[in-house]
C-alpha cells in the first residue's frame, strides 16, 4: 500500500490502540490467577520450611540492604513455632537469588527453600533441593555453633558445591541475612 | 512452491538455525539443557505462528513506510500476551523460561518471516510457514540444547547418566561452549545437508 501522512498516522494509531486494548483486557483477565499462583507458592515454600503449623502471619516487611525481606511468624494452638524469612543475595553469579529460611524459635534452621535464581544451569543451580544436597546441610543446624560462611574460604563451616563457590556463597550469604535479621526482629 | 514445500523447507533448506543464522541470541543464551531449548523453540513458534496469522491478516491495509513498526507493536503485543497467559496458568514452566520470553520479541526470525513472507502471501500460508519455521526452529535449539546437556552435565533431558557424571565438561554448559558446540554442530550439519541444498 502506498504511504501518505494521513494513512500512516491512522494505521498506526489504530494498531496500537488495538493491541493496547488487548493486552489491558488480558491484564485484568490473568490479574488473580498470576497472584494466586504467586500465593500458592509463597505457601509452598512455606510449609517446606516449617514445622507443621495451623496458621501464618501476615509478613513484615523490613528494608535491608537496599532491597526488603518479608518475616513470616508460624503459630500453632497460639504458641509460636517458628519463623520463616523470604530473604535474598545479590552475590549471585547470575544476579539476585531469593530464598525462603525457616527457623524454630530458638534460632535453630528448620529448612530452606530457593524461589528464584539466575545461577547457571548444570552448576549453580544445585543450591536447588531438586539438582542436588547442598542446602539439606543447613537443616538442623544452629548458626551460633554452624558458622555461616564457605569451609573451603576459611569463613565457616559450609561445604561448597564443587565448581560453584559463588553461588554457594550468595546462597550462604542469604540464609546468614535471614538470620540477622530475625535476631533483630526477636530483639523488638 | 506446493504446502508441503512451506511447511518443510524450514527443517533443513531454510532452517533458522543452521541455514540462515537467524535468531543467535536465544540459541546461545537458552540451550544449556534440552529442555530449555525445546521450551524456548516452541515458544518461539507459538509467537511466529500467531504473528504470521495476524500480520497477513493485516498485510493489505499497512503503508509501505511504516511496516516495521507496525510488525513490531503486533509481535511485542503477542509476547506480552503469551507471558501474561503462561504466569497465570503455567506457572512452572514460566518460572524457567519467564527471563527468555521478552527476548522472543526481538528475534529476527519472527520480523523476518513477517517481512519476507507473511506480508507477501495469504493467512493459511502464512500460519504454515511460521509452524515449519518454528518447528525448524525448535528441533535446530533442542539438537543444540541435547547436545551441550550431555557434554557438559552428562544428562539428556534432565536424566542423569551416572556412569558419565565425573566426565561432565562444565565449559559447554557456559558461553564459550554454545559457541564451540554450535559450530561443530553447523559443520555437520553443513556437511550433510549439502546435497539436499
Amino acid at each position: 500500500m502506498k504511504s501518505s501522512l494521513r494513512n500512516m498516522v491512522s494505521v498506526l494509531l489504530l494498531i496500537a490502540l488495538v493491541c493496547a486494548a488487548a493486552i489491558g483486557w488480558v491484564y485484568e483477565l490473568t490479574k488473580d490467577p498470576i497472584e494466586e499462583a504467586k500465593a500458592a507458592k509463597t505457601k509452598a515454600a512455606l510449609s517446606e520450611v516449617l514445622p507443621a503449623f495451623e496458621s501464618v502471619s501476615t509478613p513484615e516487611e523490613r528494608a535491608v540492604d537496599g532491597d526488603k525481606i518479608k518475616i513470616y511468624k508460624a503459630t500453632s494452638k497460639n504458641a509460636t513455632v517458628g519463623y520463616a524469612i523470604e530473604t535474598f543475595s545479590n552475590k549471585g553469579f547470575g544476579g539476585k537469588m531469593k530464598i525462603m529460611v525457616g527457623f524454630k524459635p530458638d534460632g535453630t534452621i528448620c529448612g530452606t527453600s530457593v524461589i528464584s535464581h539466575s545461577e547457571t544451569p548444570g552448576l549453580g543451580d544445585k543450591i536447588d533441593k531438586s539438582k542436588s544436597d547442598f542446602s539439606k546441610q543447613f537443616d538442623g543446624k544452629h548458626p551460633h555453633t554452624f558458622r555461616l560462611g564457605i569451609k573451603k574460604n576459611g569463613e565457616g563451616d559450609v561445604d561448597a558445591i564443587t565448581a560453584s563457590t559463588i553461588s554457594s556463597t550468595a546462597f550462604t550469604d542469604a540464609v546468614k541475612r535471614a538470620y540477622e535479621q530475625l535476631q533483630a526482629y526477636m530483639e523488638d | 512452491m506446493t504446502n508441503f514445500q512451506i511447511f518443510t523447507k524450514g527443517f533443513v533448506k531454510e532452517n533458522p538455525t543452521f541455514a540462515l543464522l537467524l535468531g543467535m541470541c536465544p540459541t546461545l543464551g537458552t540451550t544449556t539443557s534440552s529442555i530449555n531449548g525445546m521450551s524456548m523453540g516452541l515458544a518461539t513458534m507459538f509467537v511466529l505462528v500467531l504473528s504470521n496469522i495476524a500480520i497477513s491478516l493485516v498485510k493489505n491495509v499497512i503503508p509501505d513506510k511504516v511496516r516495521i513498526p507496525a510488525f513490531i507493536v503486533i509481535i511485542a503485543t503477542l509476547v506480552t500476551l503469551l507471558q501474561l497467559f503462561m504466569e497465570a496458568y503455567v506457572p512452572a514452566i514460566y518460572a524457567t523460561l519467564g527471563v527468555f520470553i521478552p527476548l522472543i520479541v526481538v528475534n529476527c526470525i519472527i520480523l523476518g518471516r513477517a517481512e519476507a513472507f507473511a506480508s507477501k502471501n495469504s493467512v493459511f500460508k502464512s500460519a504454515l510457514d511460521g509452524a515449519g519455521i518454528g518447528l525448524g526452529f525448535t528441533l535446530s535449539l533442542t539438537l543444540l540444547g541435547t547436545v551441550r546437556e550431555f557434554l557438559g552435565s552428562a544428562s539428556v533431558f534432565g536424566h542423569k547418566i551416572e556412569a558419565l557424571q565425573p566426565y561432565g565438561m562444565i565449559i559447554f554448559v557456559l558461553a564459550p561452549g554454545a559457541f564451540i558446540a554450535l559450530c561443530y554442530i553447523m559443520v555437520l550439519f553443513n556437511k550433510a545437508t549439502a546435497k539436499i541444498r
